[in-house]
């Protein structure tokens, strides 16, 4: 493999998937049609928590182009509960949740009856006359006030909202520490909650064939394997009965990691009407329907020595579910329990979560999944103890962290960090920044008292990607495993494809598989197509989620390609009557070492196989190959990254300056698709510190429930990014790579809040809430001035 | 985010126009760019019958000079308003503010016309034609009447003109030689203003001579900050203008929402127009 063929792994190849895309040549479900087709609209509860008395839909049936409709109790028979596949605890309280609502409605939003209709439009209109009487009941929002004794029940059934308790406790015991400790801190940190808008909304097409029972649900999700195996359980369709399609999917962010109750009503629809049927949810349908992430209360404690050397750190969650457990609601914050400690070593870790029922959206994985929650904390209460103690928040840092000679290094939480370099990255992103620089700058302006204050926020991050070990998903008890699957066909004519179990929603898989089969195959970059997100055509996988496509189905391509090489090598011996130990294999060629002339290109193989004319005694036909993989370990990418920001104290705003990271996602297979995903992340990141919540008001209604009110920065609200990188392998696949989904939105949040309330400090400010919106810092500033 | 069912006509004349929305009674609704009634449209917060589409009909487009005022035809875009060397010249505060309204996809479909008729507080044109003393022409059954701006926006997205009333141009007097300044303050970039603060000054010997004062949703209507621009008169200095911007909340009654609360807008709208000020007199 080290010929003179420029290697694909590591060029920043322009993405195959994207002439396609943006000229609108696309296959969103939405743009789906078959004959036949009908729509469905969906009634939804205007009410947070609500008896339903009585759901009529005789009039709906009566309205132009109407088909068919149902209530909750129309359809509950054949459509069971929605799965929760993540139950934390053995005494979780695991509640019923009826794809429509039967005879409580527990969040605004919550699905109460179903038209289906000629068109969308007849549809939509006939909702207005589907009579409902509701009996209201009170709202449970706040997440302390649900756990005290005769607080309302979301689930009266369970005599309790509390969902489980979830501890964590490891190293020496917390109290003793505290009480050895020179300085403690203790603070509170708020996640608000976030709503994660992917470009594409969600949509499901269901398209029977009555005569042999057999379903293809076309769906906007991350997941399709998944799905297919849920839905499966939820309705009652035999699996083998069911194909299950991502066609192309624009975004997910987790909100389309989930087996959502639209796709569950779809198929029974489709079922029960003989017919295909399709929904597509409005923006505003989706900000109540589609779940909602982060949603914390953090109560973080940590101790030190006055020298800033850690000593331990306790951490106490209140985590809100919403109304039901989704797919995966219960384990987000167990994903972050793990990563709280961060890049820290110290000797002791105390963690609880305790889960909380609501009556809101449910909770469930948004972009960094408990991880963004995690590093917030660690990270905000490390820039607090270093003001403590009067240190430099970053050598405050370093005198805590990981040294690179320490890898692989076991945390205090029990993971085992494959591999780091926390001082290389942290020196480049200091000198890309201009550190030093900007202290002075920020001092001269503090000695003045410039109505515009200058902040620097530091953060640096781990996160544990490549989901990924099946038997520590055992210990966790998540239902599912973690392995991936990668299938290599090489074609007659030499060309070749790869089949994924992974699901890309818009990360670039088909161009990334590519270099890496085309690498390990040699055979052209361009040679080489990718199947994907279709259960028949690509029946194994875990699908798409918690940076894990890269390195766990990356390095089942990988493998699956070395695999075909292998069996070439074996059949290209044969045909050059050689001994397979003395072939070289170079840039696709087979050679005999000091016969240069006796070769044999892998595509005539792949040829010779196809025929099967003349293969070795015994051989089975084609140099196909598939492979699974299960890693032992999670991979642990990290960075450092630093905010610059200007507030103006006079109306609150914040602008952020500069933004430099430095990440090590390992090895990079292209550099242009990894730098896109980082500048996504901070975006997303700087969103939730800056921008973003899903705000509620006290009856349980969500007020920001258009995109004029939830507001998503765009590139005019951002600075430039700097962005560069340092790359130290991972020990734990064989491509050397990390993942990099989620890294630029876990250490963003808490760089940008950190620079908020380092540039207040001096005016007595010790936290701001997020988002840090221009009132909340003005009001906060007014309250440090009183 | 489907509208209700309407009806849709689409005539080619000012007078077909008025005679459909006379026949519609209160029921129709002016269609122009589009960009305000669609969005109500299709979150089912308008139910009109009608749908009357005035985007076709000629001669409501452009800028012209007439004497000492520029007229502008109804159905302008705001991208045309921005680029518009007529405009720029002589109402410069109306481009500058026009640039800042939504993104530019709404700019290039959405018209000056529109965004007055829609009476939306929190819209940044309406306090601009109050500042600007700007008039409105509008035609309906009884014939064509001139509107003062003063008179014409009359509660939250209620204007004076009458159900079958069309606005078919906007005059503004020339302005050339004020000086001028347009500060919104807005949480994203194609957001609303949370506070939108206009503001027009003629300078007389390095001090204020006149400054006129329109404010973005501050109340259900937009206003003029007449208390402030009261005290700006003879200002000279950037102190005094902050003093006399003191009281660029008096007599507001800003809305509570998701955005801001009254007390942080009153706040914004003292800040905002000392700003807005200080750069219209080139004090800044």
């Amino acid at each position: 493999m080290s010929g003179t063929v420029e290697r694909e792994v590591g060029r920043p190849r322009l993405r195959k998937e994207d002439a396609r895309l943006i000229t609108g040549q696309t296959n969103w479900t939405d743009n789906i049609s078959v004959n036949g087709l009908l729509h469905v609209a969906i009634l939804r509860s205007p009410m947070a928590h609500s008896r339903l008395d009585r759901v009529d839909v005789s009039a709906a049936l009566d309205r132009p182009g109407v088909v068919a409709a149902f209530s909750g109790a129309d359809l509950a028979e054949g459509l069971g509960s929605l799965p929760c596949a993540w139950p934390v605890t053995e005494d979780i309280v695991l509640p019923d949740h009826p794809p429509i609502a039967v005879d409580e409605v527990r969040y605004a939003g919550d699905p109460v009856a179903v038209v289906v209709a000629r068109d969308r439009y007849a549809a939509a209109d006939a909702l207005e006359a589907i009579e409902v009487d509701y009996t209201p009941l009170p709202p449970v929002l706040d997440l302390e006030a649900a756990l005290a004794e005769g607080a309302p029940l979301v689930h009266s059934d369970k005599g309790t909202n509390r969902c489980y308790d979830w501890p964590l406790k490891t190293g020496e015991d917390f109290d003793s520490v505290r009480e050895c400790a020179e300085v403690t801190l203790k603070r509170r940190y708020h996640q608000q909650r976030l709503i994660p808008n992917a470009m594409e909304p969600r949509a499901v097409v269901v398209t029977p064939l009555a005569a042999s029972g057999e379903y293809t649900v076309y769906s906007a999700t991350q997941i399709p394997h998944i799905l297919r195996v849920m839905l499966s359980v939820v309705t009652g369709v035999p699996e083998h009965k069911l194909r299950v399609v991502a066609p192309d999917v624009g975004g997910g962010f987790g909100s389309k990691l989930q087996v959502y109750g639209e796709e569950a009503i779809a198929l029974t629809l489709a079922r029960r009407l003989g017919r295909p049927v399709k929904w597509t949810e409005s923006r505003s349908e989706g900000y109540l329907a589609t779940h909602h992430g982060r949603g914390m209360i953090q109560d973080v404690e940590i101790a030190a020595n006055r020298d800033g050397k850690l000593l331990g750190l306790k951490v106490d969650l209140l985590a809100d579910m919403g109304a039901y457990l989704m797919l995966v609601t219960p384990g987000i914050p167990i994903l972050g329990a793990f990563m709280y400690p961060a890049i820290y070593k110290m000797d002791s870790y105390d963690f609880t979560c305790t889960g909380v029922f609501t009556t809101r959206t449910p909770t469930d994985a948004y972009r960094g999944a408990g991880r963004p929650e995690a590093t917030y904390a660690i990270e905000r209460i490390m820039d607090d103890l270093a003001a403590e103690l009067d240190l430099d928040p970053v050598e405050l840092r370093h005198r805590n962290w990981i040294g690179h000679e320490d890898f692989p290094y076991t945390s205090i939480a029990g993971l085992t960090y494959d591999s780091g370099n926390y001082e290389a990255a942290t020196e480049k992103a200091l000198a890309l920044f201009g550190y030093d620089k900007l202290r002075a700058e920020q001092a001269d302006r503090n000695e003045r008292g410039d109505a515009v204050r200058l902040g620097i926020g530091v953060s640096t991050y781990t996160e544990m990607c490549g989901l990924a070990p099946s038997r520590v998903l055992r210990d966790l008890r998540y239902a599912a495993g973690g392995w991936e699957a990668a299938t290599i066909r090489m074609l007659p004519t030499g060309k070749v494809e790869v089949v994924t179990g992974t699901s890309p929603h818009g990360q670039g898989h088909v161009t990334c598989w590519s270099q890496i089969a085309a690498d390990v195959l040699g055979v052209p970059f361009e040679d080489v197509e990718v199947v994907h997100g279709d259960t028949m055509a690509a029946p194994q996988g875990m699908d798409t989620y918690g940076s894990r496509s890269l390195v766990v189905g990356g390095s089942a391509v990988h493998h699956a390609a070395l695999k075909v090489v292998e069996k070439a090598r074996k059949v290209a011996a044969h045909l050059l009557e050689a001994s397979e130990h003395d072939l070289e294999f170079t840039d696709g060629v087979f050679s005999v070492k000091g016969s240069p002339d006796a070769r044999k290109t892998i595509q005539e193989v792949a040829f010779e196989t196809f025929s099967s004319h003349d293969l070795p005694d015994g051989m089975a036909p084609t140099i196909n190959a598939e492979y699974l993989v299960d890693p032992d370990n999670f991979s642990y990418p990290h960075g450092t990254h630093l905010c610059a920001v200007e507030v103006d104290t006079e109306t609150g705003r914040t602008r952020i300056r500069s933004y430099v990271c430095v990440d090590d996602v390992g090895r990079v297979v292209n550099p242009a698709i990894v730098e896109g995903q980082v500048h996504g992340g901070l975006a997303q990141g700087i969103a939730q510190a800056l921008f973003e919540e899903a705000v509620y008001d006290e009856e349980g209604n969500l007020l920001s429930g258009t995109m004029a009110d939830y507001l998503v920065p765009s590139a005019a609200d951002l600075p430039d990014f700097v962005t560069d990188r340092t790359e130290t392998p991972s020990s734990t696949n064989p491509l050397g790579v990390k993942g990099v989904g989620e890294a630029g939105t876990i250490a963003s949040t808490p760089a940008a809040v950190n620079a908020v309330v380092d540039a207040l400090r001096p005016l007595g400010v010790r936290d701001v809430r997020m988002p840090c919106t221009p009132e909340r810092v003005w009001q906060t500033l007014r309250e440090a001035a009183r | 985010m489907i509208p209700p069912a309407f009806d849709y006509t689409r005539p080619a004349t000012v007078d077909e126009a008025v005679r459909a929305l006379a026949d519609a009674g209160d029921e129709g609704k002016v269609l122009a760019g589009g960009q305000s009634l669609l969005p109500l449209l299709r979150l089912r917060l308008a139910f009109p019958e009608l749908v009357v589409d005035v985007g076709r009909i000629p001669g409501l487009r452009g800028v012209r000079e007439v004497g000492d005022s520029l007229t502008i035809g109804a159905l302008t875009t705001h991208h045309e308003v921005i680029r518009d060397p007529l405009v720029r010249r002589y109402a410069g505060l109306l481009a500058a503010a026009t640039a800042t309204v939504a993104d530019p996809a709404v700019r290039h479909r959405g018209t000056l016309g529109g965004s007055l008729a829609h009476a939306d507080p929190a819209g940044d044109l309406p306090a601009v034609m109050l500042a600007l003393d700007g008039e409105l022409v509008a035609v309906g059954p009884r014939g064509r009447r001139t509107i003062p701006a003063r008179e014409f926006f009359v509660d939250y997205l209620q204007s004076a003109l009458t159900a079958d009333e069309l606005l078919v141009e906007v005059r503004i007097p020339k302005a050339d030689g004020w000086g001028f300044h347009y500060e919104k303050f807005q949480r994203v970039a194609q957001a609303w203003a949370i506070v939108g603060v206009a503001a027009l000054v003629r300078r007389d010997n390095g001090h204020i001579a006149e400054a006129r004062v329109g404010l973005t949703n501050m109340g259900s209507t937009p206003l003029r900050a007449s208390a402030a621009e009261a005290a700006l008169s003879g200002a000279g200095d950037p102190d005094a203008v902050a003093r006399a911007a003191q009281e660029a909340a008096e007599g507001t009654r800003p809305a509570q929402d998701t955005s801001a609360s009254p007390e942080y807008r009153a706040h914004l709208a003292r800040v905002l127009t000392k700003r807005a000020v200080l750069t219209a007199a080139g004090m800044g």
